[in-house]
């Protein structure tokens, strides 16, 4: 039986409840929600409620008087028990009312005492003693932390501290935190040793887009919706970007755009363009995987033979000359005009559909959506979409290079109905100090950790042990480098905080590590920590992030964080305090003085100091009365009580990611050359099965608050692999047997789901889960510029149990809705 | 809404035309009445009317019958599936109920014999009958709410209460 709730009645919203703007704090879209909160002894009622609806009626479908019982929770507010709903609110123009698998259980996943979810969430500072973790107070948390990390910094080489730090917004990103490690760690530090939350690197995940001078999120979602052709490359928005998809493509098809998807496998966002779209008006081109970089090359050079260009967007606003930037270690491939791009990417049909296996007739007819004027001569208005399938998949530089030679050929970018964009992750929310002393490529950080670099390791909510690739060696050399730290603490119980950090110093002489771990919950590399701080989330703190199409919301604080829980920007803040404090008493002024600046006591100070003091346009209370349509960046003034906003990227036709002075955009020269991170070749040879490998609808992120839900453990209690049931036969596999995958660098484990559309050798294994990480089966090998590559990933598999009778009792259907 | 084909063939009663008959059914109920103070206040999960659906004599294999509980505005659909399943009544075990309001939006949802599935045509959410209506895939941050049956010694369906709340109503019984 699946899970119920057994919830079979909601207090009711009063009409005095207390309304909070929330931007979903999962996905990129940022869906708008509306928090309401009141006492916890009141409630509305059926006829004198939140929005005046007589609630002792059924109400209809699509209604703004209802609520599930995963938007209920009682939570702190101000210390007091209140009541919490957060449903999705009508009138955003982003989700328009819609609510995900994922942000419809914003109110569930938050911490209660009262209903006893989510106790996972640490709400106190913990320091290994004893043996174990003990809770302890901030400024005794701290203070270890600055006087270890104190003894392996210098003014001059901060090389042996090693950070792992997120850079994204939403969730317990955004502006504020992001900002407050920015401007403790290339700031009053310039730390170059360290990496990004989903990447073993401090890199841009689309550094070709970049330098062609195209920022990544160039259109505004409203352009799906007047769009003639939708392309998709890479990505399956229907499960990862769902209300863009629901709210703005759907609408697209519907006003008549026809869609060409990229991808190896039939996802369920091909499915939905086929039952919105008509079969007939969904092009799937399901490629060899890893040929993309092929099929953009033969698109580009048949658009360009056929002169579906448009020629004064090319001469306008596109580099003239040959080679802008050459081919060297910090750009995979040369920059520059139209002819020289021409030149180095051309590819015929034949060859084409050679190496991606289409034929001819399906790149002709991708073309021809995608670039064909239409009979009055008029140019068609295509968008791009693109995401981890080729930003995590093969030549991550010339590939997306390649995507955005084409929207610019075809002038559909900075116009209406056209863009080429990343459809992305988290949602955006960077604001720090230049990173330009990091370096191009960037320290392969999650590598030099394995060969023994770094003396201390400061993590703010990464997870490399569910989310890194070559996970299971770096687990090994981890745990036993910061065992090492463990074991010479305890050897040390009850001395003093000098012999202590004397201790650990000897221990980290002897090749040990000191992990210092900032989160919401005591996450799998956490269990490797020797100090653990506690940190809140979006909602527990007001919180600024931007969406896919640039758009600025303030989530506002809507409930207090666990116990002495605190937001990153001010964990920072108290960090640098310490480290201040401590290199003030060893004597090392000149070096202190670099750590003044962060006496912030809100996050609202934080964003002051940050964000505001290159916008000064922005305040929370101009956030505020913006609501949950916000403003799209760049923020260009103030009229009328309104921020003014830029729906649009590059209308002017002038180009400015690069740092171009010229404005204008460069090509990219990157001829396709084969499966280009090292290994992939020969691990493809040796092994039976791709091991595709992504996000889904509901298990999507990496479990973090969701290993702890009921509804989503119920449905999967284990990752899944997808294989297909010819395949699962010739393995001698049941639906719901548990499989080892395992390859030369390593093993992980999953649950066997028979999907009939999957291709014989191809399977499909979801990405990041606590209880079966993929990237213990990704090799080391990454593309150029330290860019990971996920997708490509050959293993064997073998049962090693029956299904266990948790999985036995999951539906195995299909995915594909049939109405 | 798109139809399912299997309507389209005249094979089956669900979705065609009104509830009339459910709400037929659900009148034989006497619905509790609360005093307006109490309004969505009372015990969860304790105040169910008990209605009579069906006889397992006017049930066939996929043939589903439209249903309404706990009252008329609540429709749902009463399944004999064929094969026996976990919470199933009758003496083959094989009977169940669901409704048929998405928990998602609300979209009335069609049966599809081929995999003995619920599928909603808003935004293609689909539920599994055979495994209490576990969400196969799909928006809704719930399973879907499945009717306790119980059969009595005539073989008449009892409807007896609802183990989630149904879309559109912040009291499974309304006030």
């Amino acid at each position: 039986m699946a899970y119920k709730r057994n919830v079979d009645r909601l207090p009711i919203i009063p009409a005095d409840a207390r309304v909070h703007n929330v931007t979903c704090h999962y996905c990129i879209v940022g869906c708008g929600y509306k928090a309401y909160t009141w006492p916890l002894k009141k409630q509305g009622t059926t006829d004198a409620n939140w929005i005046g609806t007589d609630l002792s009626k059924q109400q209809d479908a699509l209604t703004e008087a209802w609520y599930a019982p995963s938007m209920y929770n009682v939570v702190k507010q101000d210390g007091q028990d209140v009541h919490l709903v957060i449903k999705p609110d009508m009138d955003c123009t982003v989700n328009g009312g819609l609510g995900s698998i994922r942000g419809a259980r914003m109110a569930e996943n938050r911490r209660s005492d009262i209903t006893g979810s989510q106790q996972q969430r640490l709400t106190d500072p913990l320091v290994w003693r004893y043996g174990t973790w003990q809770p302890t107070s901030w400024d005794d948390a701290l203070d270890l932390v600055a006087r270890v990390t104190a003894r392996v910094i210098e003014q001059d080489n901060e090389n042996d501290l090693y950070v792992s730090m997120f850079d994204h917004g939403g969730s317990a990103g955004g502006y504020e935190n992001t900002w407050g490690t920015g401007k403790l760690y290339f700031g009053a530090m310039k730390v170059k040793n360290c990496r990004i939350h989903n990447r073993p690197a401090y890199n841009s995940e689309v550094h070709s887009t970049r330098d062609m001078g195209v920022d990544e999120l160039n259109y505004s979602y409203s352009d799906y919706q007047v769009a003639d052709t939708i392309v998709l490359a890479g990505t399956n928005p229907m499960e990862c970007q769902t209300n863009l998809f629901l709210n703005h493509m759907v609408k697209g098809m519907q006003n008549g755009a026809k869609v060409v998807i990229v991808d190896p496998r039939r996802t369920v966002t091909v499915d939905s363009c086929e039952q919105v779209a008509g079969a007939e008006n969904v092009l799937h081109l399901a490629i060899t995987t890893g040929s993309d970089l092929a099929l953009f090359n033969t698109l580009f050079t048949y658009i360009a033979d056929q002169g579906w260009v448009d020629a004064d967007f090319i001469a306008k606003s596109t580099f003239q000359g040959e080679v802008a930037v050459p081919e060297d270690a910090a750009h995979p491939a040369a920059l520059g005009s139209y002819e020289a791009a021409r030149a180095a990417c051309k590819m015929s049909l034949a060859e084409g559909a050679a190496i991606t296996g289409l034929t001819e007739a399906q790149i002709i007819q991708a073309a021809e959506w995608i670039a064909r004027p239409k009979d009055d001569g008029s140019r068609r208005k295509t968008v791009t979409g693109y995401e981890k399938g080729i930003i995590w998949g093969n030549d991550n530089y010339r590939t997306i290079g390649a995507l955005v030679n084409i929207g610019l050929i075809t002038g559909n970018i900075g116009r209406e109905g056209g863009g080429t964009c990343r459809l992305g992750g988290h949602q955006e929310g960077y604001f720090r100090p230049s990173d330009a002393h990091v370096g191009r490529p960037a320290p392969y950080l999650d590598q030099l950790l394995i060969a023994g670099g770094g003396k201390v390791h400061h993590i703010w909510a990464n997870d490399h042990y569910k989310t890194t690739l070559n996970a299971n060696a770096f687990k090994r050399v981890y745990n036993a480098r910061t065992n090492m730290v463990k074991e010479a603490m305890d050897a040390r119980a009850g001395a003093t905080r000098e012999e202590l950090v004397d201790a650990i110093a000897g221990a980290i002489a002897a090749g040990g590590l000191f992990s210092v771990c900032v989160d919401v919950i005591h996450s799998q590399i956490g269990q490797a920590a020797h100090v653990i701080l506690p940190a809140v989330e979006s909602g527990e703190m007001n919180l600024t992030s931007m969406n896919g199409e640039r758009r600025l919301r303030l989530v506002e604080k809507y409930m207090d964080g666990p116990g002495s829980a605190l937001p990153d920007c001010l964990i920072a803040a108290r960090m640098a305090n310490h480290l201040e404090r401590v290199l003030r008493e060893e004597g090392r002024d000149a070096y202190a003085d670099q750590f003044k600046g962060f006496d912030w006591q809100t996050e609202e100070d934080a964003f002051m100091d940050g964000y505001n003091s290159a916008n000064p346009e922005v305040s929370y209370d101009r956030l505020r009365a913006a609501g949950n349509d916000g403003v799209q960046e760049p923020v260009k003034g103030y009229e009328g009580d309104k921020l003014v906003g830029t729906p649009r990227l590059y209308e002017d036709g002038v180009f400015t990611r690069h740092g171009r002075e010229d404005g204008k955009a460069l090509f990219c020269l990157g001829g396709w050359r084969g499966l280009q991170a090292p290994g992939k070749e020969q691990q493809k040879a040796s092994h039976a099965f791709l091991i595709n490998n992504g996000r889904a609808n509901m298990n999507w992120q990496n479990w973090f608050l969701d290993q702890k839900n009921d509804f989503v453990m119920d449905r999967f209690p284990v990752p899944f692999i997808q294989i297909n049931p010819d395949d699962m036969a010739g393995l001698g596999i049941k639906a719901g047997d548990m499989v080892e995958v395992y390859n030369d660098v390593g093993a992980t484990q999953a649950l066997a789901y028979p999907e009939p559309t999957a291709r014989r050798g191809e399977t499909f294994m979801i990405f990041g889960a606590p209880n079966g990480a993929q990237g213990n089966i990704v090799n080391a090998g990454t593309n150029e510029l330290i860019l990971p590559n996920y997708k490509h990933t050959w293993a064997n598999i073998r049962k090693i149990s029956d299904a266990t009778p948790a999985s036995a009792r999951i539906s195995f259907k299909s995915w594909e809705v049939e109405l | 809404m798109k139809c399912n084909r299997l309507v389209d063939a005249g094979r089956r009663q669900f979705l065609r035309g009104s509830l009339v008959g459910a709400a037929g059914a659900a009148a034989a109920t006497v619905l509790p009445s609360a005093p307006a103070e109490a309004r969505g206040v009372g015990l969860a999960m304790l105040s169910y009317p008990s209605n009579r659906l069906a006889n397992i004599a006017d049930l066939k294999v996929d043939e589903p019958m439209d249903v309404a509980y706990p009252d008329a505005d609540s429709p749902g659909v009463l399944l004999k599936l064929g094969t026996k399943v976990d919470g199933g009544v009758g003496p083959e075990g094989d009977i169940v109920a669901f409704s048929v309001l998405c928990p998602h939006k609300g979209f009335t949802m069609s049966y599809n014999a081929g995999d003995k599935t619920l599928n909603c045509p808003g935004h293609f959410s689909r539920f599994d009958v055979e495994k209490g209506g576990q969400q196969v895939w799909g928006h809704a941050t719930q399973n879907l709410p499945q009717f306790a049956l119980r059969v009595d010694d005539k073989g008449d369906i009892h409807a007896e209460g609802v183990d989630d709340l149904i879309y559109g109503r912040l009291s499974n019984v309304l006030a």
